[in-house]
């Protein structure tokens, strides 16, 4: 400790660079280079799209990262600062947004902003006028034929000239990018794929439901092969800040609070922008009795499942790997391998397997073993069996890295507690463990975390059942966050800003009983230090 | 012959029942992916046939062969990318103080319980920008969802690495520096080989651990070039369960194959004792 902190102030660190070698000195220009040369690719797109703040950002870290790797100060820095960057761009920032969504009604009918809403209310009201134009209809997709993203290739009938329309609006094609044939049709376009009527078919109601907004309404199509402009029924007026529908004169008011368009009466318009809620999606969780009352009993279940799941798959693989923890057992090699390969399985490939393995009519466990369980019908026997699944599918990794920690515990502490004339259950109890647990405390905490929150174990196996006759939204195998994902995914549509606010919910359980279960360990002796 | 047992003779014992229990639902799968008539309601325990006609209809049917690559590229390219960048944080963490450090590894825990797939809302937004911005590292791309694996890197591994490295005796990194070594010279030619070990464990985790990753991999990829095995075999047993069940079993072997390849590549290196007798006591 000491000796590093006079290291962090020597006066011959100032002479690192020539201290690092020719070695390190060209691989640090070699990767340095790099850096500065991804800058530059990254910085073209920023400047021809205007994103000046991204810009700005991008020069700022390039500049931080020369600085701190081109100075012999801030050695800690110089090993942190890669993951690190990665880490606050891909993981912490998305995290921070999702929690912050917590605090608006951010979801279906709420997901842009208020111009947003004007636009699709525009354009969903939009009405055929006669006189109106008939283009020439063709589906075409950018991406895959089945999910891809849609657009209407139309064909102008008095010019001939090919525009792709898409939610963003109306987009003239270069000419001779598209192949237009007798009757107008668009046969083909350079990037885009055409919809074959099977596959046009089969996606109708995404094709009826697209508008493409233009100046004076929107073009929406008419069957697979024709589509018309046609003009707004109601449109947006400035002056009283609301929607006026031409034919009737109704108004719907902008209410701000809630982020929708209101009428006199009552009505509300479907379409309406986000906005700031505050702390209503917290409250409703805590007081909306159909939600707050199942929590608990999910709460219990949910962390019996994460300690069962932890420990037991612990308790299994640590006693594998001292089991197998000596030079004078053959084939160890072997076992290892034939051990961890339910790891190497694909999981969630697995989990539906296990899934029909406990099938109650000819699933594998009844036929083996003779039984006639009811598995997943009944709450005792189908939380046995998502443990199960667990175990098996997590030991072999608690397996390993058991096993990894034991290489680390020096073979002489174990042979002088032998000479000592301790038995090795002794020796297991008072020297290897207490050492073991150090390393893999974190592990062990951080998988709880990873069990608490475990998805797919009961998405792709129970997906929550059985439920009770009087509650479908709560099952017996549910843990929180696959009633959470019901909650909010399921049903009536997404409501992302409530998911966030129970997401926090979760967050700060797990937080709190992992930052108690740490300051109750001793595996902070050696960070403390 | 009693001695042996009470010294190797039992772990035999334990080894063998844990194999068990690892193997029989894979026996299982094999089972299934043997079974020549392909469907879940006439598959058993033990194989009752064998014939290769899933396999074929795997290959020709669908794109697996081209799954398969992007699986390997970007769970090979993720995982070892992560160890590296997990590596250096932890030699930070082990060998050196500064303000934060407490902070930051428990930060390194906790942000990982948060619930991953509400970040995924999130996910897309910013990466429809960056799509717009950078195509090459967007959507549909293997690149991209590196990058994206990678926000990763940093997490339970940099403990499980620091925790090696702190085993691993101080007083070779300070002669070292007596020496002359610079920081990183020790980092690279003395603590790296002594940590083979870790760095093979969590290596094997990472690939693992990508090349099971669905929720976030469902939404970056839909081009059917682009996707990986989780998210192509989800697609054979989402509609036709039953009838696909022999060639999703037969997917599920052939998926195996990296992961126990790596392992196997990796075992070298999880040898013992490699830090004993480093020191003179």
């Amino acid at each position: 400790m000491t000796a590093l902190l006079e290291r962090e102030t020597a006066p011959d660190e100032a002479r690192q660079p020539v201290r690092g070698g020719i070695t390190g000195t060209l691989f640090k220009v070699v990767l340095l280079g790099l850096v500065a040369g991804i800058a530059v690719w990254a910085a073209f797109p920023l400047i021809a799209d205007g994103a000046w703040l991204g810009l700005a950002i991008l020069l700022a870290t390039t500049a931080g990262l020369f600085y701190l790797y081109l100075t012999p100060r801030h050695v800690p820095l110089k090993y942190l600062v890669p993951g690190t960057l990665f880490l606050v761009v891909f993981q912490l920032f998305p995290v921070l947004y999702t929690a912050a969504t917590a605090f608006t009604n951010f979801g279906d009918g709420h997901r842009g902003d208020k111009q947003d809403a004007v636009v699709a209310i525009q354009t969903s009201s939009v009405i055929r006028v006669p006189g109106s134009i008939e283009y020439a209809l063709t589906v075409a997709t950018t991406g895959d034929p089945a999910t891809g993203p849609l657009t209407f290739l139309v064909t102008d009938p008095a010019t001939r000239t090919v525009s792709a329309g898409t939610l963003d609006g109306l987009e003239p094609l270069p000419a001779g990018a598209a192949t237009v044939n007798a009757s107008g049709r668009v046969t083909a376009a350079a990037g885009y794929t055409v919809l074959n009527g099977g596959q046009a078919s089969a996606r109708s109601q995404e094709i009826t439901d697209l508008a493409v907004p233009t100046a004076g309404g929107a073009i929406r199509s008419q069957g697979l092969s024709r589509a018309y402009e046609g003009k707004a029924a109601r449109a947006y007026d400035a002056v009283c800040d609301c929607i006026r529908d031409t034919a009737t004169g109704k108004t719907w008011a902008a209410d701000e609070e809630i982020g929708a368009f209101v009428a006199a009466d009552g009505e509300r318009l479907a379409q309406g922008w986000r906005v700031g809620v505050g702390l209503s999606n917290f409250t409703r969780l805590l007081s909306d009795s159909a939600i707050s009352g199942p929590f608990a009993t999910t709460l219990v279940w949910n962390l019996f499942f994460a300690i069962a799941s932890t420990g037991g798959t612990f308790v299994l693989g640590l006693a594998c790997a001292l089991a197998m923890h000596t030079p004078r057992m053959r084939g160890r090699g072997v076992y290892r391998l034939l051990l961890v390969l339910p790891y190497a399985m694909p999981s969630f490939a697995m989990l539906l397997v296990w899934r029909d393995m406990f099938n109650t009519d000819f699933g594998l466990i009844n036929n083996l073993f003779g039984l006639e369980v009811d598995w997943f019908g009944t709450p005792g026997a189908a939380r046995v069996a998502v443990i199960l699944v667990q175990l098996w599918l997590g030991y072999p990794y608690m397996f390993l890295v058991a096993t990894g920690a034991l290489q680390a515990i020096p073979a002489e502490l174990s042979e002088a507690s032998r000479l000592d004339g301790a038995s090795p259950w002794q020796s297991l109890r008072q020297v290897t463990l207490p050492l073991l647990m150090i390393a893999l405390t974190p592990l062990l905490i951080s998988s709880f975390a990873y069990n608490f929150n475990n998805f797919n174990a009961i998405y792709l196996t129970t997906e929550g059942a059985p439920f009770p006759v009087d509650n479908p939204l709560n099952g017996a195998t549910d843990l929180l966050i696959t009633y959470t994902y019901r909650l909010a995914f399921g049903g009536s549509g997404a409501q992302y800003g409530f998911a966030a606010a129970v997401s926090i919910f979760i967050f700060l359980i797990v937080a709190i009983i992992s930052i108690v279960s740490f300051r109750r360990t001793r595996a902070q002796e050696e960070v403390y230090s | 012959m009693s001695r042996w047992i009470s010294r190797v003779g039992w772990r035999h014992g334990v080894a063998v029942l844990a194999v068990l229990f690892s193997l029989f639902p894979i026996v299982f799968v094999v089972s299934a992916a043997l079974n020549p008539q392909g469907t879940l309601s006439s598959t058993t325990a033990i194989p009752t046939g064998a014939s290769t006609v899933n396999f074929s209809n795997l290959l020709h049917q669908t794109q697996f062969t081209t799954w398969f690559g992007n699986s390997v590229l970007i769970a090979g390219v993720s995982a070892a990318a992560s160890v590296f960048l997990s590596a250096l944080a932890a030699y930070a963490f082990s060998r050196m103080r500064f303000h934060g450090r407490r902070v930051g590894l428990m930060a390194l825990l906790l942000i990982q319980m948060f619930p991953q797939f509400l970040a995924i809302v999130a996910i897309f937004l910013m990466f429809s920008r960056i799509t717009d911005l950078w195509p090459a590292i967007g959507f549909n791309q293997s690149w991209g969802l590196i990058l994206l694996y990678l926000g990763g890197a940093l997490g339970v591994n940099t403990w499980l690495m620091k925790g090696f490295f702190d085993t691993v005796p101080r007083e070779l990194d300070e002669s070292a520096t007596m020496d002359g070594a610079s920081h990183a010279q020790t980092f690279f030619r003395i603590l790296l080989p002594l940590v083979a070990p870790i760095l093979a464990v969590t290596g094997l985790l990472a690939f693992i651990g990508t090349i099971n990753e669905f929720l976030i991999a469902n939404v970056f990829l839909t081009d059917s070039d682009a996707k990986t095995l989780s998210v192509g075999m989800w697609g054979l047993v989402a509609g036709e369960r039953n009838n696909n069940f022999g060639m999703f079993c037969a997917a599920t072997l052939l998926t195996a194959i990296p992961t126990v390849l790596v392992f196997q590549f990796l075992q070298r290196f999880i040898v013992n004792g490699l830090t004993s007798g480093a020191v003179k006591g």
